[in-house]
């Protein structure tokens, strides 16, 4: 007998029964087409200009920048602006996806960059997020040829460019994006690409004595450039109520404090 | 395999006890844990709707858990991976090697895994000639010093930053004698930087899997440093280790999961990295493995399905129950001697590696119940731990002291009117020699229960049943 019998076997001893009859194994595939939800909490259940400001709000409350601008022709000034004012140099590996290339780099022409995946020596990564969930501020890279994952890994500096259409409420909004527009695109017929990255702030560890500490393995800034290609992301953020309690304002903890260890 | 030592469970935690070093770890960490999770419970109101789904979600796929196992498989192998079943450790240790040796791999970079822990893939492929590297930086100086993990997050949770640098300082002899290290994050850069160059030149990573999609045939990891990520994205070849109760059905279940798990395990309301790896490269990409293999471990697991311990496959490996466990809090990980700490340890090792050798675990507790109620997918530790207590009882495992001492109790305890009459001799006495002081530091024969406490001496009044009596007759 295989270990895979083996093993299916012994758990159906325990479970008290054979294979399952057709019928049931039905229903239960039934269960993964329909792939039904469950509680998603009020938090992200909020109109849309809160929704947005939710993000930014759990992106910084995260340790993570964000830089807001009117639309996707600021980006390069947006990048460069920021690149002088951390004092790095004005280089960086881009990933090669259309919403970036097409921007107008040759604007700013101290900006030298290369598209392609990220190298070791890579330090600053300029990456497009494909989505992001309001919920925990969480950016979304599917990978795919426009989309390295290195990107997101290698560099201590990502920066990432995010549409303000492309924010959703709960990571449940995002699965129905993925699956509406990949369906079939994977040669297995489904619409998972090989890696999907969900990054909440920069790296982080506080494996020495609990103290938490930026930048583990990933990078140690992570700088969010926000488009505001919809009309509900233009409002002042400092005239939207904070849908969070009270307990959700705060980090758990900060550079340098006690914070529950990390794996 | 990490050496088992659990039978030694008594002695190591009165070492424990006594290691002041320990002790200020523990310390340092322990109050963190609870305040941080208390902090991220508060802050979504309907965690504890959620704890109840968790449970839900978990127990329907353990219900249909050979149909999840075959569908998540049937997927890993359509996105163009490969599934490997094992039934043990040797089977799954012997499968990594032959996994290996055909990628010609010289070195292996890892990713934290408790299984990885549990079927001892370290010291097999060394024993191979093919050099496994550590990533997360806990397990990084838990490899240079050579020591197990002692908390199944924070794996250097015992460890303090004196023992960082001077272990560095000892492993790292290529860099300058005269470096300093003023902050922890000058450690935190020396590692970032050696391990930069291990990432680099690895020929497989190994991973482990926080849950497996049957839907999509998708292995998960969630990491705060991003060292998981960079082990399943360099190397040519990625190996994702899995115990076989790790698949849910679908996407959402595994999101309703997640919303637990940081909260519950480190206070977060989402670890920095959550990653969902399904198959190999495909055409055009730039990065990502060229192949992808899942080995399914069972290593005891089916043989706890549908018995009393069957709930115990829900554990999404938090670590809340440890982290509030009063025992855990004085005794450290180390002490329970085997991979798995504090109340989840103590109720799996003895399912895993026999109750002969581990059944005395479940004794170190107090039952005080707080590891169920903050257990994410509420599975009730205690109750379990009191089945492991009633096994080990009829195996005659327990001590003979144990046991002589319960067999006079169940004589007497069987003759009511003879166990009150020896009851009111025994608390007269005790009351008498008592009077004045309220409790005893020391007592002849029960030494064992006042090296660590005192005894209360009975008030007077006579016995429970005495006095229950007198208040009957005065209504
Ligand atoms: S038993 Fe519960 S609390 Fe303990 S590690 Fe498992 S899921 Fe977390």
């Amino acid at each position: 007998m295989s270990s895979r019998e083996g093993i299916l076997g012994a758990i159906r001893r325990g479970l008290k029964r054979g294979p399952l009859p057709a019928d049931q194994r039905a229903m239960l595939d039934g269960r993964l087409a329909t792939h039904p939800r469950h509680l998603i909490p009020a938090r992200s259940r909020v109109p849309r200009a809160e929704q947005i400001a939710l993000f930014v709000r759990n992106v910084e409350k995260e340790f993570g920048t964000i830089e807001r601008v009117p639309d996707a022709a600021s980006v390069p000034a947006a990048v460069a602006d920021y690149l002088a004012a951390q004092n790095l140099e004005p280089r960086f590996v881009m990933a090669p996806h259309p919403e970036l290339t097409e921007l107008p780099w040759s604007e700013r022409p101290m900006l030298a960059f290369e598209t392609r995946r990220a190298r070791a020596d890579d330090a600053v990564s300029v990456q497009h997020a494909w989505a992001a969930v309001a919920e925990t501020g969480t950016l979304l890279f599917p990978s795919d040829p426009t989309r390295p994952t290195t990107l997101n890994l290698l560099p201590e500096t990502e920066i990432a460019v995010i549409r303000a259409s492309a924010i959703v409420g709960a990571y449940e909004e995002a699965w129905d994006r993925l699956r509406a527009e990949r369906a079939g695109a994977e040669p297995s017929g489904g619409f998972m690409p090989r890696n999907i990255m969900f990054v909440t702030g920069p790296s982080r560890s506080a494996d020495i004595e609990q103290t938490l500490e930026l930048g583990a393995h990933g990078p140690r800034r992570l700088h969010v450039v926000l488009v505001e290609d919809e009309p509900a992301a233009r409002t002042i953020l400092s005239e939207i109520a904070d849908p969070r309690p009270e307990a959700a304002r705060e980090p758990v903890a900060r550079p340098g404090e006690i914070a529950n260890p990390a794996d | 395999m990490v050496a088992l030592t659990s039978p030694d469970f008594k002695r190591r935690a009165a070492r424990a006890l006594a290691d002041p070093q320990l002790q200020k770890a523990l310390k340092r960490g322990g109050s963190g844990f609870h305040s941080k999770r208390a902090q991220a419970v508060a802050a979504l109101p309907e965690f504890e709707r959620l704890r109840e789904i968790g449970r839900d979600i978990k127990n329907h796929a353990l219900a249909h858990l050979d149909h999840y196992l075959e569908t998540f498989e049937r997927n890993v192998i359509a996105n163009g991976g490969q599934v490997h079943w094992c039934r043990d450790a040797e089977e799954a240790r012997a499968t990594v090697l032959r996994i290996c040796r055909e990628a010609d791999a010289r070195t292996v970079t890892k990713g934290k895994s408790m299984i990885s822990e549990e079927i001892g893939i370290n010291e097999h492929l060394e024993r191979n000639g093919i050099t496994p590297v550590e990533t997360d930086l806990g397990e990084y100086i838990l490899q240079l010093v050579d020591e197990p993990p002692s908390h199944i997050i924070a794996p250097a949770f015992h460890l303090n930053r004196e023992d960082w640098e001077k272990r560095f300082r000892a492993a790292h002899t290529d860099l300058p004698k005269d470096r300093v290290f003023n902050e922890r994050r000058d450690i935190m850069a020396e590692a970032r930087a050696k391990l930069r160059q291990r990432f680099l030149a690895a020929d497989v990573g190994i991973t482990g899997a926080n849950f497996l999609i049957a839907e999509t045939g998708t292995s998960v990891i969630v990491t705060n440093e991003g060292n998981g990520d960079l082990t399943q994205t360099l190397p040519r070849v990625h190996i994702a280790l899995a115990s076989i109760e790790k698949v849910v059905p679908t996407l959402e279940d595994c999101t309703s999961l997640l919303r637990l798990l940081a909260r519950s395990a480190t206070g977060q309301d989402f670890s920095v990295y959550t990653t969902f790896s399904t198959g190999v490269r495909r055409a055009g990409d730039l990065d990502g493995p060229e192949a992808y293999h899942v080995v399914l471990i069972d290593n005891g697991r089916s043989n706890m399905v549908g018995t009393e311990f069957g709930e115990m496959l829900r554990c999404i490996r938090c670590a809340a129950c440890m982290n509030h466990c009063p025992v855990y809090g004085v005794t450290g990980g180390h002490a329970y001697g085997w991979v798995y700490p504090g109340p989840m340890g103590s109720v799996l090792t003895p399912s895993l590696v026999g109750v002969d050798k581990a059944g005395h675990l479940p004794n170190a507790s107090t039952f005080c119940g707080r590891c169920e109620s903050v257990c994410p997918v509420k599975i009730p530790l205690p109750k379990m731990m009191r089945h492991w207590r009633e096994r080990e009882f009829e195996r005659h495992l327990t001590p003979s002291t144990i046991r002589n001492g319960l067999g006079v109790w169940a004589f007497f305890a069987k003759r009511p009117s003879l166990y009150r009459a020896a009851s009111r001799l025994g608390m007269g006495a005790l009351a008498l020699l008592g009077r004045g002081r309220g409790r005893f530091r020391s007592l002849p024969l029960a030494g064992g229960w006042t090296r660590g406490r005192d005894l209360p001496a009975p008030e007077p009044g006579g016995t429970f049943m005495a006095r229950y009596a007198a208040q009957q007759r005065h209504r």
